[in-house]
């Protein structure tokens, strides 16, 4: 699974009332959702964000309220991971269960500034900067985190079990 | 080799070993939504295609967020978990009844419990000694259809506290003390143990304030051990025989231990727009405050409208700031109306909103202006926390809410006792 995209990069602690306000949860289409990813931190954001596009962001990404709606406006954004130097627990576990792929690079994040071309494979957990030809390595996925974000999921992957199960 | 709180409850509910570092699969004793999160979850239970949970006595449905509704599309979420929760067969918390987290600690979390919710500040729980952590839509749907979850067993930081709190301090200047310390990812995926003398002769209501912030270091979970005090709680609430003593064993292992004197702290606030941004009070004297908010499950509790009345009593709020007090539950309504705190609130000139979180995370019912600053006694300052990018929150104690409120300025509470 390969990945490519501008990044987009913010600072420390992103919390997920910066990156879908309250106001929106009563929104659950992930399309309606993505036109506010951002809205309170970066308006400017969903005019940017084009498919593919990959956030980098300083420590502790997603903190804040388990609004599953975060990381969904994200992945319907259009961005196709996060890279950080470090997540909150809750963000990290729902954003694995809604299949978008996250990865922790310190040195990925040192080396990349805003409108920098990167490519990520998750199998490997290469971080390849083409804009400024260096390169990264974030820790491989584990098989069953390929598997879910592979599903689309968690409730893809189980819905998928239970077919199976059923037949 | 010794166990810490979170390694042994965690055995308990999985039938195994469970020491730091491990993945197990535990029973949940209790799984429940609200209903700003509780509507994905529900669509992701049907998605999956379940129709029943595992155990539909172990789940409930709040409706606390936004309650009474706001708007038509709120009104809409609200029927849908109506009608969710009678199919399912779910137990159902309707507008009035109180905050999630104060009615779980109310009514059902039991010392030894493994209790998950969709909302981050399910935490809130572990002041009665329950294993109790937020998770999200998608997590909370397949744990009610499942009955169990799967828990990484978090390493544990022992937070050990000792002396007695001084004169204008409370629990909650103790927790924001410690975020200050921690950072907000210091505890990230820990669990947070709190032992010491200051701890353990601390009341319930200060052990769910300060579990209730475990999250704003990026715990787990923020753990009390269960003991006379536990009893007592439960004993008063008409669930005497659901405590158990657990304690964590002395040869048990921490990651880290931080030892506070508590005796030597004082007022704190916390800045906008993040948790730890920790200062004492008194270094904010001066800063013009136009809304104070008095409640929600960090300090919504019976003692913290004591607290604030007994500041207010037969004196006025200042002209230019508004109070609004939020009441957790629906019990603690009432009686801090028969004990005549809400008397004394009205007279100062406060506005009394429903049972529930309030305008803590900008839904309704105070929603700040432009350049707008509320003190508020909830949990979170984060930007358009309050349902304004352009608005400012400082986070702070009952006591410290009702001297501002008088004064129309952050004030430690200190001047006015």
């Amino acid at each position: 699974m390969s990945l490519k995209g501008r990044a987009h990069k913010y600072g420390a602690d992103v919390n997920t009332d910066v990156i879908i306000p309250a106001r929106y949860l009563n929104v659950y289409e992930p399309d309606e959702l993505a036109k506010h990813c951002m809205e309170d931190i970066d308006p400017d954001f969903v005019n940017r964000v084009h498919s593919g596009d990959i956030i980098v962001a300083e420590t502790n990404f997603g903190c804040g309220s388990s609004r599953e709606h975060a990381p969904l406006a994200i992945k319907a954004s259009g961005v196709s991971a996060i890279i950080a130097r470090s997540f909150a627990r809750i963000f990290f576990r729902n954003a694995i269960n809604i299949g978008l792929p996250l990865l922790e690079c310190p040195e990925a994040v040192d080396g990349t500034e805003s409108g920098d071309l990167l490519e990520v494979e998750l199998v490997s957990g290469k971080i390849r900067n083409l804009t400024k030809r260096k390169s990264f390595t974030a820790r491989p996925y584990p098989d069953f985190m390929l598997e879910l974000v592979e599903a689309g999921g968690l409730i893809e992957h189980t819905r998928k079990k239970l077919a199976e199960k059923g037949t | 080799m010794g166990k810490t709180l979170a390694e042994k409850i965690l055995s308990q509910k999985s039938g195994q070993d469970a020491r730091a570092g491990d993945i197990v699969i535990a029973r949940v004793d209790l799984v429940f939504l609200q209903d700003t999160t509780g509507p994905l979850t529900a669509r992701q239970f049907q998605a999956t295609g379940f129709q029943k949970p595992a155990n539909p006595k172990a789940c409930r449905i709040f409706i606390d967020h936004a309650a009474p509704s706001p708007s038509r599309e709120l009104a809409d979420d609200h029927i849908f978990l109506r009608h969710f929760a009678r199919e399912t067969g779910c137990g159902l918390s309707d507008v009035g009844e109180g905050v999630c987290h104060q009615l779980v600690a109310e009514l059902w979390a039991n010392p030894g419990d493994v209790i998950v919710g969709a909302d981050s500040h399910t935490v809130t729980a572990g002041g009665v000694g329950a294993f109790a952590t937020g998770m999200g839509s998608s997590d909370v749907a397949i744990a009610m259809a499942l009955g169990q979850t799967w828990f990484r067993v978090p390493e544990t930081f022992k937070i050990a506290g000792e002396g007695d709190m001084a004169r204008g301090v409370t629990a909650k200047d103790i927790i924001l003390y410690l975020i200050g310390q921690l950072g907000a990812d210091g505890a990230t995926y820990k669990s947070l143990e709190f032992v010491g003398s200051a701890f353990s002769k601390m009341n319930m209501e200060g052990r769910l304030t300060i579990a209730n912030m475990a999250i704003e270091a990026g715990a787990k979970v923020g753990l009390f051990p269960s003991d006379r005090v536990t009893r007592d709680f439960l004993k008063a609430g008409g669930r005497g025989a659901r405590y158990q003593p657990i304690q964590p064993d002395a040869d048990a292992t921490y990651e880290r231990v931080v030892e506070v004197d508590i005796s030597r702290l004082e007022p704190m606030v916390a800045r906008p727009h993040t948790v730890d941004n920790v200062v004492p009070a008194r270094e904010l004297k001066g800063t013009r405050i136009e809304q104070v908010l008095l409640g929600t499950c960090t300090n919504g509790r019976l003692g913290d409208l004591a607290l604030a009345a007994s500041i207010l009593k037969g004196k006025k709020c200042h002209p230019e700031t508004r109070l609004v007090v939020a009441p957790a539950s629906r019990a603690v309504f009432k009686a801090a109306i028969e004990a005549g705190y809400i008397t004394d609130l009205l007279d100062a000139g406060a506005a009394i909103v429903t049972a529930g979180c309030g305008p803590c995370l900008g839904l309704h019912q105070g929603a700040l202006g432009k350049g707008e600053s509320c003190l508020s006694t909830s949990n979170r300052n984060f930007k358009g926390r309050m349902g304004n990018p352009e608005g400012f929150i400082y986070l702070a104690s009952p006591a410290t809410a009702a001297a501002t409120a008088l004064r129309g300025e952050i004030t430690d509470p200190r001047e006015v006792i």
